[in-house]
């Protein structure tokens, strides 16, 4: 696979200028990523209002991978309700995850399908779904610190 | 002058030696600049460890028939092998276990169990690996003791001025790493153990690292504990040494217990066998100890004179090349180093760099190297990290370069 479809320039675009990358205000639910492979942490940031998220951002340091995961998941998951939310974690979850070669459902996941590729490097699997896991463990709040291991 | 001792090197025969560098990655040659992390290994360890298995394969020290016999010798030959191999004394100082992690959880577990106490302290430095920092932290915080830590330079060079203040009369260990897995520092062992040995503190020395491109002579260094692992010296994984000082060893209580390590057993009570049977519980790694010895003998072929200068004119090259790049700066400038070329780039995260140049056959570690209080001291959340070995060219750092450009071209 050409690295180009890897590194598109949507995701380029996104690392080098990041969507939402501040802490909102207000904010009332948050949670901490850590992948101890590499080292990155994200933060993410929502204001919940009912059952919708009003607001979400992100701070912390990461590959363009991670980076553009998270700036694009932001723009996505804005004023959708938790419930789309979820949805939008389990496409994203089954497309990063799919084998290689197996044909996969992106129509739902908008501009997000660019991240597809991330399949064709096991490796980096972990860095495009650091965000979503974080961003699951803040809408849960269950526990305030994840870990993609 | 080092470019002329480097021809007498020849790298040519070293790599035909290496039957994995002869390939292709994503349809380019491979280079393979991640030697910190585990390093190829020649024919003849293959070949010796195929043979162990095909021909005598059988446990050892408990058998009365032949293939034990045979498999007991070649187990005991390794052993031999890595005393002559650190220059040191005695080969019943010798322990063989998996790794170097292993080797320092041992002495934590045995030598810190017995001798570090509430109030005591550890003195270790800021440029260690996990390994040689969680088992200290481990019996510290067990018996209430406390980890201390010699900081290092932005060079990356430990603080000397500091040692002597920080060696104190509750000082039980000092534990260093012998070469940088992140920097390629080259520590001042010598100097260190006069001081710790002035204190009366023993030295416990982290060589993972050092093995595959200097001369160790645990004697000259002055160290009581010198711990490595076989798969970065050549052979295989799951095979490793701790050597100890003699008179430490036998005080030391036992590690796990089990069969091998015992000379008598009654439900009442136990005697424990001799050094250093005593520290190896259970059938031990038969096949890969053999593998170790084979690796012991390929490096005994080499001129470990010549290999220096070569591997030293290649960091320098390395280093000159890497500086030319524009946006990469090279973390880790000590004035002695060994083997590690670890970068960050403007702009660039170091697996973002690593993806790119897998794609071009080049293999290079990134991330934080276990080592995640040394990248925080560095300023930076995780390095690319080039690590040379013997078989590695000029013409591989040129590959790796160009690759680094590509990079750039992506990430513009």
């Amino acid at each position: 696979m050409d690295l180009r479809e890897l590194y598109q320039e949507v995701i380029l675009d996104h690392n080098k200028r990041p969507r939402n990358f501040r802490v909102p205000d207000p904010v009332n639910r948050k949670a901490e990523g850590y992948n101890p492979l590499c080292g990155d942490k994200i933060t993410v940031f929502l204001y919940v209002e009912g059952d919708t998220i009003k607001d979400l951002g992100f701070q912390g340091t990461g590959c363009a991978i991670s980076k553009a995961s998270a700036s694009m998941m932001t723009d996505a998951l804005k004023g959708k309700t938790l419930a789309e939310a979820n949805a939008f974690f389990e496409q994203f979850h089954a497309m990063v995850t799919a084998p290689a070669n197996a044909d996969v459902k992106t129509d739902a996941l908008g501009k997000l399908a660019v991240l597809s590729g991330v399949r064709e490097y096991p490796m980096r699997v972990k860095c495009a779904s650091l965000a979503w896991h974080t961003m699951k463990a803040a809408m849960t709040a269950e526990h305030e610190v994840v870990s993609t291991e | 002058m080092s470019s002329k001792l480097a021809t007498a090197f020849d790298v040519q025969k070293v790599r035909r030696d290496f039957p994995i560098l002869n390939q292709l990655i994503h349809g380019k040659p491979l280079v393979y600049l991640d030697n910190a992390a585990t390093t190829q290994k020649p024919r003849v360890v293959i070949d010796a460890m195929v043979r162990s298995y095909a021909e005598e394969n059988a446990n050892i020290h408990r058998g009365v028939h032949l293939l034990s016999e045979r498999a007991t010798r070649a187990y005991e030959e390794a052993r031999e092998k890595v005393r002559a191999f650190l220059s040191a004394p005695d080969a019943r100082e010798v322990i063989f276990v998996r790794g170097t992690t292993e080797a320092i959880n041992l002495v934590a577990q045995t030598f810190g169990r017995a001798n570090i106490g509430k109030g005591d302290e550890v003195l270790i430095t800021e440029m260690e690996h996990h390994s040689n920092i969680v088992p200290w932290q481990l019996i510290c915080e067990e018996k209430g003791a406390q980890l201390k830590v010699i900081p290092i330079t932005d060079e990356g060079e430990l603080r000397m001025d500091l040692v002597d203040g920080l060696l104190t009369d509750r000082t039980r260990m000092l534990a260093v790493v012998h070469v940088s897995n992140s920097l390629g520092t080259i520590n001042p062992i010598t100097t260190l153990a006069e001081k710790a040995h002035a204190r009366g503190v023993p030295v416990l020395v982290d060589g993972a690292q050092a093995v595959a491109h200097m001369p160790v002579d645990v004697q000259a260094l002055g160290c009581d504990f010198y711990a490595f692992s076989g798969h970065k010296l050549f052979g295989p994984t799951g095979i490793g040494v701790l050597w100890g000082r003699l008179p430490l060893l036998e005080k030391m209580p036992p590690y796990q217990g089990g069969g091998d390590m015992i000379s008598a057993v009654t439900f009442k009570k136990t005697t424990y066998n001799v050094v250093p049977n005593k520290f190896e519980a259970g059938t031990p790694n038969i096949v890969g100890s053999i593998g170790l010895g084979a690796a012991i003998d390929y490096m005994n072929g080499i001129d470990f004179a010549a290999m220096q200068a070569y591997e030293n004119d290649l960091l320098a090259y390395g280093t000159r090349a890497l500086t030319a790049v524009p946006g990469v700066r090279i973390i880790g400038t000590a004035a002695r180093k060994a083997s590690i070329l670890s970068f960050v780039m403007d702009d660039v995260h170091p697996h973002d760099i690593g993806t790119i140049l897998d794609q071009e056959g080049i293999a290079i570690r990134t991330g934080h190297h276990c080592t995640q209080p040394l990248m925080e001291r560095m300023g930076v959340p995780a390095t690319a990290r080039a690590s040379l070995a013997l078989y590695n060219t000029k013409e591989e750092i040129d590959a790796l370069v160009k690759a680094l450009a590509r990079v750039r071209e992506i990430f513009a």
